[in-house]
């Protein structure tokens, strides 16, 4: 009987959760935009801003610290990196406003942001 | 301390290391940050067979030694700021005698992954994380379901030491 009451419990917990995560999935999925510009980060200190649209390949950092940027087809990802653990790299791309790609070793933080271009300036 | 207490401690810590980097070895799974915890299978089990405060110290050395041998000092305050919510929720879940060990891990896994970003988001002033939120929250439960199948299987079958 309390074998059957703390396994419901469980499920509702585990119910719960999911339900939550699955919100806010949905919440970020359906407020997405397309951005406008990437904005680079490093130590919570903006060092460029660059637009989406045009194709750009840009070294971030020094040896030991860096990381390569690169644009094309109105994406963003890291190319290459010599941090230890690659995670920026096997990040992927991104495109829309709000997605980011963070590295922690090097406390570079890569973000697509809303730009003139997506219209919706100043929203963000 | 008791020497069966010593080597209790010993066991479980260097288990907890040796999942570890078990763990480091599997392929990333697509989203930095969702991986199974198979740490946690020790820090339940001994959460469950030791206490709230054994299994704090067990994971505390863990992250420190993890950190040492695998990562770098920025990780630090990652991880022990996921594992210490991870751990305060799972023993107050664990307190309130409602759950099993199922749903107190996966809690522990949701916490964990959420204190991660939380102080992610702090130390690189950035809210923009917050993408990662969800990923994490849903990869957080199904892998503590399946840590707390596992643990729970463990702490009822492996034999107690008297």
């Amino acid at each position: 009987m309390e074998r059957l009451k703390t396994h419901r419990n469980d499920a509702i917990l585990i119910a719960v959760l999911l339900a939550l995560g699955g919100a806010l999935v949905l919440f970020l999925w359906f407020t997405r935009q397309d951005g406008g510009i990437v904005r680079v980060q490093v130590d919570g200190e903006t060092v460029k801003e660059l637009p989406l649209s045009e194709d750009t390949r840009l070294m971030l950092g020094e040896g030991g610290r860096a990381n390569t940027l690169v644009i094309e087809d109105g994406t963003a990802k890291v190319a290459a990196a010599d941090c230890p653990d690659q995670i920026c790299v096997n990040h992927g791309a991104i495109r829309y406003d709000g997605e980011s790609i963070v590295c922690l070793p090097h406390k570079l933080v890569v973000t697509v942001e809303g730009g003139a271009e997506s219209g919706v300036d100043g929203t963000t | 301390m008791k020497a069966e207490k010593v080597a209790q401690y010993g066991l479980l810590t260097a288990l907890a290391l040796v999942l570890s980097w078990l763990e480091s070895l599997l392929p990333p799974l697509g989203v930095p940050g969702v991986k199974l915890g198979l740490p946690n299978l020790a820090i339940v089990f001994a959460l469950y067979r030791l206490g709230f405060r054994d299994a704090c110290v067990i994971s505390l050395v863990r992250v420190v030694l993890v950190t040492l041998l695998f990562g770098n000092g920025a990780a630090l305050a990652y991880s022990i700021a996921g594992a210490a919510l991870s751990l305060s929720l799972m023993g107050l879940l664990k307190k309130t005698g409602k759950f099993s060990s199922v749903g107190v891990s996966v809690a522990g896994g949701v916490a964990h992954n959420a204190g991660q970003i939380l102080v992610a988001m702090a130390l690189l002033e950035t809210v923009r994380l917050a993408w990662y939120l969800p990923v994490l929250w849903i990869s957080g439960t199904v892998a503590g379901v399946l840590i707390g199948i596992v643990s729970g299987v463990l702490v009822k079958r492996v034999p107690e030491q008297k």
